[in-house]
């Protein structure tokens, strides 16, 4: 079971969280003409990569916020956690 | 019976507690603080099961965990477990066990014909043999492998027993109380660290319990119970005793497996069987010590044949000699060791040992106690069918290769010891990457991945004083991490006997002309013939040597047997041991029971139960209730010895023709506030939110970025920057996830909170043609006329004194309001709708008759929204706002969305309007077509008409907008049925919506 720091929260057991996916994965704004490829890879299409991955978690039984968590997919080491309103590439 | 096999005097057992226990139905005795093996072996019963394929006699090998084939069926307090180590399964009064694996009984097997025909069963036997014809798998090989293999018996029977889970945290976790273990114990507790010491035996101190040693003043036993009680009292520091960590997972989680109640005839009241700890530490010290491993000789599995540490253990811990005429054949030290304490307790030992000329001092002491040694001696082969009678030994030359004259000796046993091979299993499943050691022939912890160490005989380290050293220094340190404390322990003085090299020689050649089969595996009967076949046959890869012979793959997880296998295949492949390679340890490292991994999730505790605060009223009025997900609903109220049909029938009938009142307490609710809610409303649902009035309700369907409908609900404006939202009873907490994804992550810049209210509020919706007469009762002060609380409206009013929220919202399509009061005033507000409502013929009515209200007015709910259909699916296109965008809408125009023969929901009433059709069904135009049949749809909601008295369902139709009219039939295989159906309109009752506004 994972070990998540949540930024708000501090150092918490895995299934207080629910996954949320890729954190890098930008919604198109509202009411903005999109492309088929564009709405696809929005809404369907993932990398799958081997290593380092930004994900979204939710402290879904603590704080309810949504944070950003970059975790190694194959080795599981968490190097940084994020909260929902920081950018990933700082 | 008597105890012939018990010394008097020596070991740890409680003579003064005498314990009668029943093996194979035959009644024995054996003290307090036994093993079931022990006590056996002190009955001099050596035969207790048959092996796995060929149902060879088996006795025991080992005195714990690392014991590949002692099982037995265990029977206590009415209950029964399979597969129970007799090695590791304390003795209590009353316990009873039998043999697994054997039938008739373990004297006389039938499957022993494998034996004499185990030329037919080497490796791949199954492979080859079992794989034609095709179509006899099933019916004939199958079967009868299954019958012919597996081990205990599982019980059919409810675990009445209780198992729990724990989750503690520590600085430190420690595995194993060896001396290593002990002193890095100590040293980091004395220095202030939260230290939890776990010990799989019940008794603490490992190897010390039964090594000559002195440690200060102290011999090692003394030394050990003197550190473990001062550890016992520590505050900072948990010690455990028969708890096993068998599994090292991620970011230092380690669980651990604590048989609280395994020992005694019957757990105790408000105990636990056993106890699953989660420890979360922050540094981990494995020292789990080593495990001795076997001599490859021939006919090595016959009972009697057993490893020389278990030897010495039986005798020093439990006063128990595993034979009164002893052969200890060793290629190490360690075998004089047992030998030694043989002749200590007036036995005469003969040691056998495959070194030439070895010179230490135990090997001294062993010689100055006059015992008698033949050195370039092995033992060829052990010969006794359900016993070892004697042995055929020989010389071997100094190559190892050749054998000299075989001679045959008496004997009772024969203790065996390859040297010692450290135990990283925990280690290895921690991502550590082990590294060969060639000094002891083994593998050893290499660079670990998380924060653990492995210290002593685990690592490879087999000297006390070094091992002492090592785990004060090591404890000391990891103490140092967590406090600035400086208490160190000073390293005590410790005498033990020095010992030379061992040999590294682990199997003994055939002699000319025999044939005898030298086990690897025990446990799964593999043999050095069968990993033999596996290479000629081509397998190279250990890890397919592995499953193709299953060396190692029994529950044991080849404790004793992976090594010597890995040594055959690099000699064989003329590699050295590291290019082989070992095979991945997962765990658990020991089995562990599945109520354990369950714990107290069982039953109605696996998950939890929500009720209403209107619960009792419904138990105390025959309510029949149903799981709407966690929650507990009324399904219907039972009058009388009416069934669900009849009683939902009513229910529904009483709604449409005078007023019915329905608990929707379970409905989610959520409060949305800020002044941007509008805006996020109008984002989040299909239809347009912005010019919603206070006071007013919408109805609304919220969709998925795929453009697949999430939810529905209608949210009501409270007040101006305040929105009471209503889900589904099911997505609930998905819908409070999703909103708070959007506000906090996609448009943070929206000032809006978003809450659940679900448990806040109690709700009571109360339908039917006079619900408006009642609800101007409870309100007498209120305007509830049509004009003053119009189809859609709110207000607020007092019932009674307590404030109540009233929504004029339909779910049933009849004139119906929704009440909301706070949750603990819920049962008063349904109390005084029932007494009020009496003069207007008032019935509560359940989820049946509330579903087949809305399924033949075409209101869709979950078995319609149910992740594959979009709006358009269940005509909910009018929904769908031109004007704005919102989540999910540019995924509506895929092409499969709009396709003009999209699936669309209908009506669907049987020709002879008696048959109900099944939910699920399919949809089909021919009933008679080959199969497959195409599918043109499926019935997805069913109910009795109360309107026109005939069944009625709901179905997602392929080109449903063309479909109304058309005569189909629905097919139900799992029923069985075949009905023909005519397609009508989803609105099956007043389709123009007008009872609602009337």
């Amino acid at each position: 079971m994972l070990y998540i720091k949540c930024p708000h929260c501090g150092m918490r057991s895995q299934n207080e969280f629910s996954y949320g996916g890729d954190a890098s994965i930008k919604r198109p704004e509202l009411g903005k003409e999109t492309s088929n490829k564009e709405w696809d890879d929005f809404v369907y299409n993932r990398k799958s990569p081997r290593g380092k991955h930004w994900e979204l978690w939710q402290h879904l039984s603590g704080c309810r916020q949504w944070i950003k968590v970059e975790r190694d997919t194959a080795t599981h080491e968490i190097f940084n956690t994020l909260k929902a309103n920081e950018d990933i590439s700082t | 019976m008597t105890q012939d096999f018990r010394l008097e005097n020596v070991g740890l057992i409680n003579r003064n507690i005498k314990l009668s226990f029943k093996f194979n139905g035959k009644t024995y005795y054996g003290y307090e603080g036994d093993t079931l093996a022990s006590a056996l072996i002190a009955n001099g019963v050596h035969l207790v099961g048959r092996s796995f394929k060929y149902h060879r006699p088996r006795g025991f090998f080992g005195v714990g965990v690392d014991e590949p084939y002692a099982m037995v069926q265990l029977y206590r307090n009415g209950e029964t477990e399979p597969n129970i180590k007799a090695t590791e399964q304390e003795l209590f009064e009353g316990l009873e066990a039998k043999s697994v694996n054997c039938w008739p009984s373990v004297n006389f097997d039938v499957g022993a014909i494998n034996n004499f025909l185990k030329i037919f069963l080497p490796a791949g036997f199954y492979y080859k043999t079992f794989m034609w014809p095709k179509s006899f798998w099933y019916r004939i090989y199958e079967p009868f492998i299954r019958k012919a293999a597996g081990l205990g018996v599982a019980s059919i029977k409810h675990d009445k027993e209780r198992y729990e889970h724990k989750y503690e945290y520590c600085d430190l976790l420690i595995t194993g109380s060896g001396p290593s273990g002990l002193a890095s114990a100590y040293a980091a507790a004395k220095n202030g660290a939260r230290v939890i010491l776990a010990e799989d035996k019940s008794r603490f101190g490992g190897t010390l319990l039964t090594s000559d040693v002195n440690i200060g003043n102290q011999t090692g036993k003394e030394w050990a119970e003197s550190i473990i009680s001062e550890l016992k009292v520590m505050p900072n520091v948990i010690v455990k005793n028969r708890s096993q960590v068998f599994g090292y997972y991620d970011h230092n989680m380690l669980v651990m497996s604590e048989r609280v109640s395994d020992h005694l005839p019957k757990t105790k009241k408000y105990h636990p069987k056993q106890k699953l700890w989660y420890i979360r530490a922050k540094e981990v010290l494995i020292s789990s010590g080593s495990i001795e491993r076997p001599i490859v000789f021939g006919n090595n599995d016959t009972p009697g044949v057993m490893l020389s540490s278990a030897a010495k253990e039986y005798l020093k811990v439990y006063g128990v000699l595993v034979g009164k005429n002893p052969l200890v054949f060793t290629n190490n030290d360690s075998g004089y060791e047992t030998a030694i304490e043989f002749k200590k307790n007036g036995i005469d030992p003969i040691i056998l040992d495959t070194r030439k000329n070895p010179k230490s001092e135990i090997v001294e002491e062993a010689k100055n106690l006059g015992i008698d040694i033949k050195f370039s001696y092995v033992v060829v082969a052990a010969q006794g069918y359900k016993k070892v009678k004697s042995a055929d030994i020989a010389k071997i030359s100094d190559d190892k290769e050749k054998l000299g004259t075989i001679e045959n000796i008496k004997c009772d046993c024969i203790c065996v010891s390859g040297f010692w091979t450290p135990t990283i299993h925990l280690a290895s499943q921690s991502g550590n990457k082990t590294k060969f050691n060639e000094d002891i022939d083994a593998f050893v912890p290499g660079t670990s991945k998380q924060n653990e160490k492995t210290l002593g005989a685990a690592n490879g380290v087999y000297t006390l004083a070094e091992t002492l050293k090592s785990s004060l220094d090591t404890g000391y340190e990891v103490s140092k991490k967590i406090t600035t404390n400086s208490n160190k322990v000073s390293f005590p003085n410790v005498v033990e006997k020095k010992s030379t090299l061992h040999d590294k020689f682990w199997c003994v050649p055939l002699p000319e002309g025999k044939n005898y089969k030298r086990f690897l595996d025990f446990q799964n009967d593999v043999a050095v013939s069968d990993i033999e076949i596996a290479l000629r046959e081509g397998y190279r890869s250990i890890e397919h040597v592995k499953r193709y012979t299953t060396l190692g793959m029994a529950t044991d997880q080849g404790k004793t047997s992976n090594l010597n296998g890995l040594q055959l295949v690099s000699k064989i492949e003329n590699k050295v041991v590291p290019a082989v390679g070992h095979t991945t340890f997962r765990p658990p490292y020991t089995p562990v029971s599945i109520g354990a991994i369950v714990g107290r999730e069982v039953g109605k505790h696996s998950k939890p139960t929500r009720k209403s605060p209107m619960h009792s009223w419904h138990e105390k009025n025959n309510a029949v209730f149903v799981d709407a997900g966690v929650w507990l609903r009324p399904r219907y109220y039972k009058k009388g010895n009416e069934n669900l049909f009849e009683g939902s029938k009513r229910e529904a009938k009483n709604v449409r023709t005078n007023v019915g009142v329905c608990d929707v307490t379970t409905l989610g609710k959520i409060d949305v506030k800020g002044p941007d809610a509008a805006e996020f409303l109008n984002r989040v649902y299909t239809n347009a939110w912005l010019k919603l009035p206070v006071g007013k309700a919408r109805y609304g369907v919220m969709l998925r970025e795929d453009g697949i409908v999430m939810d529905d609900g209608t949210t009501t404006r409270i007040s101006q920057n305040h929105y009471h939202m209503t889900t589904t009873t099911a997505q609930a907490a998905n819908v409070l996830s999703h909103l708070e994804y959007y506000l906090q992550l996609v448009w943070p810049e929206l000032n809006v909170n978003v809450v659940s209210t679900t448990e806040q509020w109690a709700g009571a919706a109360i339908a039917g043609p006079k619900s408006r007469d009642l609800l101007q009762k409870l309100f007498p002060n209120s305007d509830v006329s049509n004009e003053g609380l119009p189809f859609m409206g709110y207000m607020e009013g007092d019932l009674f004194g307590v404030k109540a929220r009233i929504f004029r919202i339909s779910f049933s399509g009849e004139l119906a309001y929704e009440v909301n009061v706070e949750s603990d005033y819920g049962n008063f507000m349904w109390e005084k709708i029932i007494e009020i409502g009496e003069e207007f013929k008032i019935q509560p009515y359940g989820t049946e008759a509330l579903s087949t209200l809305r399924i033949e007015m075409g209101h869709v709910a979950g078995s319609e929204l149910d992740g594959r259909t979009i709006p358009y699916d269940n005509s909910l296109e009018g929904l769908l706002s031109k004007k704005k965008d919102f989540i999910g809408k540019r995924s509506l125009n895929r092409e499969a969305f709009i396709a003009d023969n999209r699936q669309k929901i209908v009506g669907v009433v049987p020709l002879d309007k008696k048959t109900s059709l099944p939910e699920g069904s399919h949809l089909v135009k021919d009933a008679k077509a080959s199969l497959p049949n195409p599918k043109l749809g499926y019935i997805s909601a069913s109910c009795w008409s109360v309107e026109y008295d005939n069944p009625f369902s709901l179905a997602i139709l392929k080109n449903g907008k063309n479909m109304i009219g058309e005569k189909l039939f629905v097919m139900s295989p799992l029923k069985n049925k075949v009905i023909p159906v005519e397609i009508v309109s989803s609105h099956y009752v007043d389709p123009k919506g007008e009872r609602v506004r009337s």
